[in-house]
């Protein structure tokens, strides 16, 4: 690891502050991902800017019939979260079923979608549910939000502050996962809202994305049956010496089944 | 360099570290806790894993700096008075280590499981092992130690009441 | 019969300092003075070093040193060394190519280590690495075994990069087999490559002292003797005598760290070039995955000729294994007289004959992982087998019995040139059916197909060879060493016995075991026993622990010890007790005057020893014995595994529903360390056939170089294993009639688990069997259960 100035502001906007005054500062959340990466010496930031001393930032609360959760609350208390588990059952399962219990304790919403790794969880929870991202400067739709692998709208200076969750009628989210790290070989958030059927897949290809084939089944038929006759094309997925392209699209396929089967 | 203080096993620490410096390092190489382990450097195996105010934690993957002020308990610490806790009582009548490389780890890391579930079911001790890599046992007997320890608590707190 | 004598599930007296965090790995130790070394290696799987310049990582604050392999040439510094010749069928030898411990000139594998960067600080040598600029020109490699042959030259000296072209078994008679067979079965399979693994990293501190001129090594070793050896005799590090190697608690090794390595000898050197200070290396995990031998890597054909009535008539392997880049310490055996050896199984097949063939790559070492050849030999019988009883439309179990060695056929002469002494291979086959429940498989799998699912059952009857090894047989085939066992007994006044081994135990549980048979043999209280080991400077010249041997070899060493201190034991107890020497009989820990009731315990005539007011003539004071023993013949154990699996066709996900192991050890001193040695070995089997394997792209890059990508067993990968160590066949080759236990599991599991898959869904899968694998062949079997 390089070395750096450590910095735990307690408002946002010494975190501005701080952003603004530090080019190549980086702000660190749950760390779960950022610190393996600067032990591995692949990142080199000049000030590491700690959120966890933030309490505007935690926290979750039900708001308008929905879920608001604060960027720094971790997978472990939204896993653990009664209202979580009342409102929206199927975002709580989503959270237990991210990395290990160590990784859930300190990892936080806000850290995983900001980082939006194309095989981490949240990103197809947050499309899934049609989510609110909410920032130090605006509000984004998760559609809008998650632009590309590892790249989000997030300009330089803007972070994340809390996602807002509108509650669906039904919903599942079913992960086929990594047998080596866990993460999402090809996870798939399947929710049923007043607008329509939403399917968002992580894991199969660079960045999240709707499945508007399977999407199309289901808005006639929200069950598994629907989706027999529908196929996933291969184009463009992601392959790797743990899947090929082609097994990816049939597990999206399967776990789009499993995810309609267990949201009812 | 910054100074970090702490709770280390109920004793108040502190130590200047570089802002780099990770928790385990601080624990083992600051405060001569080597019963905290590091195994691999991609925050899976799970040897380093502490207690931090109550929750379990990879220290490897957590700065010194983040644990300011903090309650910190390492497989030091478990042992209250010199006897063995319930866990580590069952690690060793279930044969539930062999190099003990992993075993401090999946101590604490067990630990929480069973803060949180009294109880569990062989199914629900290898979904929380997730996160502890074990070269040895085959997890079998950490399994069964696990659950004994969970009777043993249980039957404790019984007769507490 | 002794209290935590031999037989007792006694729990381990090592455990206290593990649970509590005191346990003492190198990595916990710390010397005044001691500075931090990392290792600069080859991003490339093959390249020329055009350049080295050390000025940039030497302006490194807290740089205290850059050394090369120049450096170390220059001083005089040997290479690494393969220590088993294994010559090639027309007699030539095998073409070990040298090993220089920095690379010169050239790097043949990402990871070969080029320089050390020594400093101040850890995070400072870090910082000096990254500053050493090393030019390399790129050179074309060559990853897989199989495009070895003609592939670029990993050594300019060895054409084709074959190392040898072995055999063993008579080809002529194998072919004249399989000229009259009714059936030849023919199968191609991959052994995949495996990287141990062990959770501790290697880690090594070297110290020179300037004013004995003498260097101790901290290691993390399952052999301190063998490091020393070769590290003195070969590398030149320091004369044998002037170097003192000592392996504290070890965080497990599976072979990995029996190999005499580059950092430990650079290290050591190291510390003197820069005056003493200590010089202490830690690997990284990932520097494991590139750096630690990895094991198995082989491609082979095999062909079983069977009569009409599924008699198997002889057996033709030809194997290809990868050991590498370079020849790892003890790489050369285990493709050959750790493997071909045992291709007779269980089983009285009449003529076998193999054909090894091994090749430089730019890859990784490779060497003894658990098993080490007998869990690829393993393999191919009892996939082959299987092959044919679907083939002949015979049950698996049946096609076994038929061809086992009987049990009154011992001492049996294999075509392979083993002798197996003892075995029941019907009754442990038997037992584990039973227990399996085999009979009431077909239910289950009616029920399975009913919840969709693909339930298969698969059986391994595995044989090994342990207790490495009988020095003559050894050497004969070409070790440079003998691989007896050697151990001290040392009591003390007040009556405690030390137990002084070559062995070392890195999580088998030695302090115990070895305990329970020196309270045993001695009759002295189990908790008056202690064991040391581990350091060169304290214990008796020792061979170390890797092929089951420990106890078959170290533990009878032991007992020999033991029956020394017995034996001038009684001409002490016979002088105080005024009797004949042949009048004194021993037992439980009482010298006792035959017929009579006038006896002295052990402790007394122990204090009498060191205190002799009244002592035999001519007798020695002291109780102190040493012994070696060298093991007259290997042992086998053997054993039957039974896998019940459950595939999800969709996804091609597989879940082990049970798993059976009845294993033939003999007898068996602590059950419950010995049934932890299959469960572990178990998991590392399970692991080679589901989870793990070691992947390289084209350029020699792996791909699987961390946990990310590497997959370990979990917890929730696996079941609980039921685990069964009767009926047992008790080995004349030691006193105590044990055969070993360690590597069982890892050699019988995998079959097993393949078998079983194989039978769910109608074909082999390559290992590791990865839901994908498994899903491509559901969909391409014809099994109607996966027509959708």
């Amino acid at each position: 690891m390089y070395n750096f100035t450590y910095h735990r502001p307690r408002t946002l906007a010494e975190v501005a502050q701080l952003l603004s005054a530090n080019e190549d500062a980086k702000l660190l959340a749950g760390g779960q991902t950022f610190i393996p990466t600067l032990k591995q010496r692949l990142a080199q930031p000049s000030d590491l800017v700690d959120l966890s001393g933030i309490a505007e930032l935690k926290g979750i609360r039900e708001e308008g019939g929905g879920l608001t959760i604060g960027a720094t609350t971790t997978h472990a208390e939204v896993a653990g979260s009664e209202l979580v588990r009342r409102l929206l059952p199927a975002l709580a399962d989503l959270a237990e079923s991210i990395g290990d219990p160590q990784v859930r304790n300190l990892g936080t919403l806000g850290g995983s979608i900001s980082n939006n790794d194309p095989a981490a969880d949240y990103p197809a929870g947050l499309v899934g549910l049609g989510a609110t991202v909410r920032t130090s400067k605006r509000e984004i739709g998760a559609e809008d939000f998650f632009t590309g692998m590892f790249e989000t709208a997030l300009e330089e200076d803007e972070i994340v502050t809390a996602v807002h969750f509108p509650k669906p009628e039904k919903a599942a989210y079913a992960k086929f996962p990594n047998p080596a790290s866990r993460y999402a070989i090809v996870g798939v958030f399947v929710a049923r809202t007043g607008g329509g059927v939403r399917v968002a897949v992580t894991g199969a290809a660079p960045c999240v994305f709707r499945a508007t084939e399977l999407e199309n089944a289901l808005a006639a038929d929200f069950s598994p049956a629907a989706l027999d006759g529908v196929s996933v094309p291969a184009d463009g997925l992601n392959e790797d010496i743990h899947a090929s392209a082609e097994y990816r699209a049939h597990l999206v396929k399967v776990m789009a089944k499993r995810a309609v089967a267990a949201a009812g | 360099m910054p100074t970090v203080t702490m709770t280390v096993n109920g004793k108040q620490v502190s130590g200047e570290v570089e802002p780099r410096t990770l928790l385990v390092e601080f624990l083992r190489e600051g405060l001569g806790l080597t019963g905290t382990h590091v195994g691999c450097d991609t925050s899976q195996c799970g040897c380093c894993v502490v207690h931090v105010d109550g929750r379990s934690v990879k220290a490897c993957t957590m700065l010194a700096v983040q644990a300011e002020g903090a309650e910190v308990t390492t497989i030091e610490g478990l042992a209250a008075d010199g006897s063995l806790h319930p866990l580590q009582q069952a690690f060793h009548e279930n044969h539930g280590l062999q190099c003990g490389f992993c075993t401090p780890g999946m101590i604490m890391s067990s630990l929480e499981l069973l803060q949180r579930n009294p109880d569990p079911s062989e199914a629900e001790v290898r979904e929380w092992l997730e996160g502890n890599l074990c070269r040895c046992t085959g997890y079998h007997n950490i399994v069964k130690s696990v659950l004994a320890a969970a009777a043993a608590m249980r039957g404790a707190a019984r007769a507490a009441e | 019969m002794v209290e935590k004598g031999i037989g007792a599930a006694v729990p381990r007296k090592e455990d206290h300092r593990f649970i509590t965090g005191r346990g003492r790995y190198t990595d916990d130790i710390n010397l005044p003075g001691q500075t931090h070394a990392v290792f600069v290696r080859s991003p490339h799987a093959h390249a020329r070093i055009r350049s080295i310049a050390k000025e940039g990582a030497l302006a490194v604050p807290g740089v205290i040193a850059v050394f090369t392999g120049a450096d170390a040439q220059a001083d005089g510094l040997g290479g690494l060394i393969c220590g088993w010749m294994v010559k090639s069928k027309d007699g030539s030898d095998m073409k070990a190519a040298p090993h220089p411990v920095l690379a010169v000139d050239r790097v043949r594998y990402v990871g070969d280590p080029v320089a050390v960067v020594i400093a101040e600080t850890l995070q400072q040598a870090r910082d000096g690495a990254e500053a050493l600029e090393i030019d390399y020109e790129e050179l074309p490699a060559v990853a897989a075994v199989d495009a070895a042959h003609d592939g670029p030259l990993v050594h300019d000296e060895v054409p084709n990069n074959l190392i040898y072209d072995w055999e063993l078994g008579d080809a002529a008679a194998v072919d004249e087999a399989f000229a009259r067979a009714a059936r030849v079965v023919t199968q191609e399979h991959i052994q995949n490559r495996l990287v141990p693994n062990a959770l501790e990293p290697r880690a090594a501190i070297g110290v020179y002292d300037t004013g004995t001129e003498e260097f101790t090594l901290y290691l993390t070793s399952q052999n301190p003797h063998v490091h020393r050896l070769v590290m003195s005799a070969f590398v030149a590090v320091a004369p044998e005598h002037k170097l003192r190697v000592v392996a504290p608690d070890v965080g497990g090794g599976f072979g990995s760290k029996i190999f005499i390595y580059n950092e430990e000898c650079v290290v050591t050197w190291a510390s003197r070039k820069i005056g003493g200070r200590p010089v202490k290396w830690r690997e990284e995990r990932s520097e494991a995955f590139l750096c630690d031998a990895h094991g198995r890597d082989h491609v082979t054909k095999a062909e079983l000729a069977l009569d009409e009535d599924g008699n198997f008539l002889a057996l033709r392997v030809t194997t290809k294994a990868n050991l590498g880049a370079y020849m790892s310490t003890f790489s050369s055996a285990v493709p050959t007289y750790l493997y071909a050896t045992l291709l007779a199984g269980q089983y009285k097949t009449p003529a076998i004959h193999a054909n090894v063939k091994a090749y430089y790559t730019n890859t990784t070492p490779v060497d003894a992982y658990r098993g080490a050849g007998r869990p690829e030999a393993s393999f191919l019988l009892e996939t082959l087998i299987d092959k044919a009883a679907r083939e002949l439309g015979m049950d698996p179990a049946e096609l076994r019995r038929k061809n086992f060695i009987p049990k009154d056929a011992f001492p049996y002469q294999t075509p392979v040139a083993l002798t197996y002494d003892t075995g029941d291979y019907e009754a442990t086959l038997d037992r584990a059916l039973e227990l399996a429940d085999y009979e009431g498989f077909p239910a289950r799998k009616a029920e399975a197909a009913k919840r969709g699912k693909l339930r298969g059952i698969g059986l391994s009857c595995y044989i090994e060879a342990c207790g490495i090894a009988p020095s003559q047989v050894a050497i004969s085939l070409g070790a440079g060493v003998g691989l007896w066992e050697s151990a001290r007994i040392r009591c003390t006044h007040t009556g405690k016995v030390q137990v002084l081994t070559g062995a070392h135990s890195h999580g088998q549980g030695h302090e115990t075991t070895f305990s329970q048979l020196v309270a045993e043999r001695l009759g002295v209280p189990y908790e008056d026993v202690e064991v040391i080991h581990g350091d060169t400077a304290s214990t008796p010249i020792g061979m170390g622990t890797y092929g089951s041997r420990s106890l078959a070899v170290g533990g009878e060493a032991i007992m020999k010890a033991c029956d020394k201190i017995i034996a001038k034991g009684a001409k002490i107890a016979a002088h105080l007790l005024e009797a004949s020497e042949a009048d004194i009989e021993f037992e439980a820990g009482v010298y006792r005057v035959k017929g009579t009731d006038k006896q002295k315990t052990i402790q007394e005539v122990i204090f009498t020893a060191y205190v002799p007011a009244s002592y035999p003539e001519g007798v020695e004071p002291g109780m102190d014995e040493s012994a070696f023993f060298d093991p007259p013949n290997f042992t086998y154990p053997a054993g039957t595994y039974v896998c019940e699996v459950e595939v999800d066709p969709d996804t091609g996900t597989v879940a082990i529903e049970k798993f059976v192991a009845v294993d033939d050890f003999g007898r068996v001193i602590n059950p419950m360390v010995v049934e932890g040695q299959v469960h572990g070995g178990l998991a590392q089997g399970i692991g080679q056939a589901l989870l793990e394997g070691a992947v390289y792209d084209e350029t020699g890059q792996l791909l699987t170089g961390s946990y990310m990508d590497y997959c370990m067993p979990r917890a929730d990968d696996l079941p609980s294993f039921e685990v069964h160590t009767s009926p047992g066949t008790p080995t004349a080759t030691n006193s105590m009639g044990v055969k070993g236990c360690g590597e069982a599991g890892a050699i019988g599991a995998p079959a097993a688990v393949i078998n079983a898959l194989t039978d769910a869904i109608g074909q082999r899968v390559e290992m590791p069997a990865t839901p994908e694998r498994i899903w491509r062949a559901v969909r391409a079997s014809a099994m109607p259960q996966a027509a959708e």
